[in-house]
């Protein structure tokens, strides 16, 4: 952890502003500034330096905008305010970052804690923990897109809707992409389900044999106690038109943030696959299987290390 | 069902087979009114028909090509400033007059604008002059055997939808009308019009779905960023494409050349969010809440307060972007204008 404890810069360095005007006022730019600075100088690490080795973003159009949205300034906002949360809310710990390739990858991880912040938690490591960091998109659930001001920074951050043609557009530009193929059953899972892996989705697996991608499985421990959940409602959440609709005790009692556990975040070596992305389901199953329990035994293997959950 | 060709003997007495000749009292009336320049140069390479010329893009496209080659327009409108060697014809699509026009023979290519969409129109107009009118307009191109069809549809009917993929191929289905059901009449002209590719092989069919077309054109999307303060959904701001006009001008000459046909998405210079072209053009936009602005949008056009329908609004929050890459590859079309000079063109004035 030494190597990252930084003389942070004073100034912020310039970083690539894309053609055309800008998408937030000078003032929100010299906030984000200040911001930055601010995260700087109390994480000790110089976090623009961080954010300029990520770039250039692999997916500019031709007037160097980013297609899907992503807007670097506002992606340093955010990580200016969400740092606090990954350095000393969930004191975040990161094995094996190293395992991360260069070239297009596939993340694929176990989803939990009701909302996403364990992709957060994943996004912020591989920016702010590698020596070699890198912008990973994220593939969120259509429900995202509905959503006022989630519908503008969701894209903002770099997050795309996870659909085929998507993954695919991204992929070929030599994107990281983060996919949790539980989707909304695994991160709606209720305390009791805690670490049991929902089954995973077929199209991730199609997708890495088409675009002939690695794998990379996650194990993230310390999100599924940040919101205990008794039960999912879901026929009420059906009524409502949300994808989940999970009791959690702790919003009754007035605590909104998450519950400060200890997020331990676990990269394994990149998974190769070969085979027709056409192929029946029984076939594409199986090696989609091969994906889930070597994340399931990550996990298994991390909560066996683990001594207690918040620290 | 009855095959155009079926259709056109019906409404035809003489069949189609029996074209009559020029010298017909009839015909004869119509081309009279065009020069005799125009009708020499025209019997060279054959002339090049051009629906809803009076529109912007009709006069755009009429303008490129009349010293090229001869053109014919069929609009009701009047055509304020024709040049002298284009031959007008002010009439509906639908009537009898139309036929006598592909009668008279040497007609090479057919482009197709003359589409109505006018919120303010009655459902049963839209549908006998969309569809209606352009069904006769393909019975007469099959019938007097022109060798192709242009037609300017729009990547509109995609449809915007929290459901998109990013960038729409030419195979996404065209699910505009789900939200917006005014716009079917439109999906039909591009259906009947895909039908009718499969149909005829004989006949070059090129449709072309470009993105928002910004420029002089009166459109939605025009009319709205010429908007002084244009409303936006609050806590949305998608991501969108423009073209500029022009550059439609310059993909329909392309597909007119030749040799192409197909179904073929157009795009401009490439994707911007709105708020940032909101603020290239230095509009203040007015964020109203999502409930709130269907009730207050839909009051304002029932009193013409406004020129924006709330069907429209979809647009301003949900994706609806299209993939070039077959135009690019197969066409060869690379859009000439910039963001800025594209953006711009909705206050130029020439």
């Amino acid at each position: 952890m030494e190597d990252r404890r930084r003389i942070p810069r004073t100034v912020p360095g310039p970083l690539a502003t894309p053609a055309g005007a800008p998408v937030s006022s000078g003032f929100l730019k010299a906030l984000t500034d200040k911001l930055i600075a601010v995260a700087s100088q109390i994480t000790h690490e110089d976090i623009d330096e961080q954010v300029e080795k990520t770039l250039p973003v692999r997916t500019l159009n031709e007037m160097g905008v980013d297609p899907f949205g992503l807007d670097i300034d506002t992606t340093r906002l955010s990580i200016a305010l969400l740092v606090y949360l990954h350095r000393y809310w969930f004191r975040t710990e990161v094995h094996g970052i190293e395992n991360m390739p260069d070239g297009r990858a596939l993340i694929v991880g176990n989803h939990s804690g009701q909302i996403p912040l364990d992709g957060v938690v994943i996004a912020l490591s591989m920016v702010l923990d590698s020596d070699r960091p890198r912008f990973p998109r994220a593939m969120v659930e259509r429900f995202v897109s509905t959503l006022p001001f989630f519908s503008v920074w969701f894209p903002r951050m770099g997050q795309v809707l996870g659909t085929p043609e998507n993954a695919r557009h991204l992929l070929e530009k030599e994107e990281a992409l983060i996919v949790f193929p539980e989707g909304v059953k695994g991160i709606s899972k209720s305390f009791r389900d805690r670490y049991k892996l929902a089954p995973f989705g077929q199209g991730f697996m199609r997708l890495a044999l088409e675009s002939k991608v690695p794998i990379v499985p996650v194990a993230v421990i310390g999100a599924e106690e940040q919101y205990p959940s008794v039960a999912d409602l879901k026929p009420l959440a059906k009524l409502l038109g949300l994808p989940s609709l999970p009791i959690v005790p702790q919003l009754f009692m007035g605590m909104f943030l998450p519950l400060p556990t200890k997020y331990r975040i676990y990269f394994g070596e990149p998974l190769h696959f070969t085979g027709d992305p056409d192929d029946e389901d029984s076939v594409i199953e199986e090696k989609v299987w091969v994906v889930q329990q070597t994340i399931q035994s990550m996990v298994n293997r991390g909560l066996k290390e683990r001594r207690a959950i918040f620290w | 069902m009855q095959t155009p060709d079926r259709r056109a003997q019906a409404h035809h007495p003489e069949g189609p087979g029996a074209e009559r000749p020029i010298d017909h009292p009839e015909s004869t009336a119509l081309v009279a009114s065009a020069t005799p320049e125009a009708v020499a140069n025209g019997a060279a390479l054959g002339a090049v028909v051009i629906t809803g010329i009076c529109g912007r893009m009709g006069q755009l496209l009429a303008r490129q090509l009349h010293r090229k080659l001869t053109v014919i327009g069929i609009d009701r409108r009047r055509f304020v400033g024709k040049p002298e060697d284009i031959v007008h014809y002010q009439i509906d699509v639908r009537r009898r007059k139309t036929q006598d026009i592909f009668r008279a023979g040497n007609i090479r290519a057919v482009v197709h604008l003359g589409v109505m969409h006018n919120l303010r129109e009655s459902d049963r107009t839209h549908h006998s002059w969309n569809v209606v009118g352009f069904q006769k307009l393909l019975e007469f191109i099959t019938t007097y055997k022109v060798p192709k069809l242009v037609v300017l549809s729009s990547a509109m009917l995609y449809g915007p939808s929290p459901d998109n993929a990013h960038f729409l191929t030419e195979d996404a289905p065209l699910l505009g009308a789900q939200e917006f059901f005014q716009i079917r009449d439109l999906i039909d002209v591009d259906m009947v019009a895909q039908s009718f590719f499969w149909k005829n092989p004989e006949v070059e069919t090129v449709i072309l779905r470009p993105c928002h077309i910004l420029g002089r054109v009166r459109n939605a999307a025009s009319n709205y960023l010429r908007m002084e303060r244009p409303i936006t959904v609050l806590g949305f701001d998608p991501m969108l494409q423009v073209i500029h006009e022009r550059d439609v001008v310059e993909a329909l000459m392309i597909a007119l050349e030749p040799g192409a046909r197909g179904i073929y998405n157009l795009r401009g210079p490439g994707e911007l969010s709105l708020s940032r072209m909101l603020n290239m053009l230095g509009r203040k936009p007015l964020p109203v809440p999502g409930p709130l602005i269907n009730s207050v949008l839909g009051r304002m056009w029932n009193y013409r307060a406004t020129r924006f329908p709330k069907e429209e609004l979809d647009h301003l929050r949900y994706i609806c972007l299209v993939d070039d890459s077959r135009a690019r590859k197969e066409l060869g079309f690379i859009p000439k204008y910039g963001i800025e000079d594209t953006l711009h063109a909705v206050s130029s004035q020439w």
